[in-house]
């Protein structure tokens, strides 16, 4: 890779100060940046470690309940200390493998958006809460497409809270060479309705599956959504599977979320 | 260049690095701490796995100045300083865990990571934690079946010896 500064802050103030200069980018764990920077496809001129942040590690639960998870937080520290929402810990212990978690952050992931990453289904399904340095983002609005997302150059993603739902599952069929999602979806039962977000299947990236939504808001059973899926306009078509191979994949694994929540 | 200090295996050790040098690099070629191997640079096949304040990680992503300050621990370390090979080696020797042997740090590195954490896994936990590293000699029972025994687990009925 192209060699460049680098800087390790320990507050979001100096980080947000760091990130002031042209093309500099912000570093969570790496595990996407680094190899994506070997290969050449990103070139910045400095990475700012989010790392030595203390106030972005750590989970807690805040004043209505919700998982407060800082940016910074590993993916295996996710997997084990949040037991509160146990379809959230269970969607971090199943990303990559035991070296990649305990260096990628939450943050990292969902300042991505990868298409075919796991935490923007877990975000999208919970209608989580994106906060920032400057601003408090709703996931709804966060998420804007394949590797596009709401925030701003230099803006940093400092936590994320979640709603803890009654019932969760997350269901990921793997690529089986990179154990990226070639299709993922979490379902998150709330009072007020259940919410169904899928990765890996449309070219636009993490999207809401509004049709079972609506059933299992009314049901919430596998029956209820039996030989449901999307459409299978806009599916990604790969050499791992055709759009309407991911559509399909779509309906079982929603109906096994439903069935491993309920 | 700056310069970047950690504890290696016990010892404090320091040397010069550039913003992209990464952690394998800099055990490698700086420190000449060969023992880490460097497979497929591209955080999939885990023949770099060392531990960073207790913790396995792949050295080939993560940079070298990420580590200031930081203990880590590698492959060089495992065995005691008269050449006794600990338990998990000794199991892999007895075992027959290696062929080539170029997977092997990072299987010893993973394998006592999980167990530090898992003190008696089951044959499934053990190929499951072994996800992200790669073997093209064994076909891994051999493996599984060294990390069971150096668990203290009886393994005469996995496979004949």
């Amino acid at each position: 890779m192209y060699n460049f500064d680098f800087e390790k802050p320990s507050t979001i103030a100096d980080a947000v100060s760091a990130l002031g200069t042209e093309d500099a980018q912000a570093l969570g764990g790496g595990q996407t940046l680094l190899p994506t920077m070997k290969q050449r496809l990103a070139s910045p001129s400095k990475l700012v470690s989010l790392n030595g942040i203390t106030e972005m590690h750590g989970i807690c639960t805040g004043d209505d309940g919700a998982l407060c998870i800082g940016g910074a937080t590993t993916h295996a520290d996710v997997a084990a200390g949040a037991g509160a929402y146990p379809g959230l810990a269970g969607l971090a212990a199943g990303i990559g493998d035991p070296a990649v978690r305990a260096r990628g952050t939450i943050g990292g992931s969902l300042a991505n958006n990868d298409p075919s990453a796991c935490y923007p289904a877990g975000a999208l399904a919970s209608g989580a809460t994106l906060v920032t340095n400057a601003r408090e983002i709703a996931a709804d609005d966060y998420f804007q497409g394949m590797f596009t997302t709401a925030l701003d150059e230099g803006e940093i993603l400092t936590e994320v809270r979640f709603p803890v739902p009654e019932a969760s599952n997350y269901q990921k069929f793997e690529q089986p060479a990179s154990r990226f999602a070639l299709v993922g979806v979490f379902v998150a039962k709330y009072a007020d309705g259940v919410r169904v977000a899928v990765t890996g299947a449309s070219e636009e990236g993490v999207f809401r599956w509004t049709e079972a939504e609506a059933v299992l808001s009314g049901t919430f059973s596998a029956d209820a959504i039996a030989g449901m899926a999307p459409g299978s306009d806009g599916m990604i078509s790969d050499l791992h599977g055709t759009g309407a191979y991911r559509a399909h994949l779509v309906g079982v694994l929603t109906r096994r979320a439903v069935t491993a929540a309920s | 260049m700056s310069q970047v200090t950690m504890t290696v295996n016990g010892k404090e050790m320091s040397g010069d690095a550039e913003g992209r040098t990464l952690l394998s690099q800099f055990l490698r070629e700086t420190l000449g701490l060969t023992g880490t191997h460097v497979g497929c640079d591209t955080s999939q096949c885990g023949a770099c796995v060392v531990h960073v304040d207790g913790v396995a990680v792949k050295a080939c992503t993560m940079l070298a100045m990420e580590a200031e300050g930081a203990s880590v621990d590698t492959i060089e370390g495992q065995a005691a300083p008269d050449g006794t090979l600990n338990a998990l080696q000794q199991a892999f020797q007895d075992h027959h865990g290696l062929q080539c042997g170029f997977c092997t740090p990072g299987m010893i590195m993973s394998a006592a990571d999980l167990l530090k954490n898992n003190p008696q896994p089951t044959e499934a936990e053990v190929r499951h934690h072994l996800e992200g590293n790669i073997c093209r000699c064994t076909g891994y029972h051999n493996i599984v079946k060294a990390i069971l025994a150096a668990s203290g687990q009886d393994v005469s009925s996995i496979a004949a010896e």
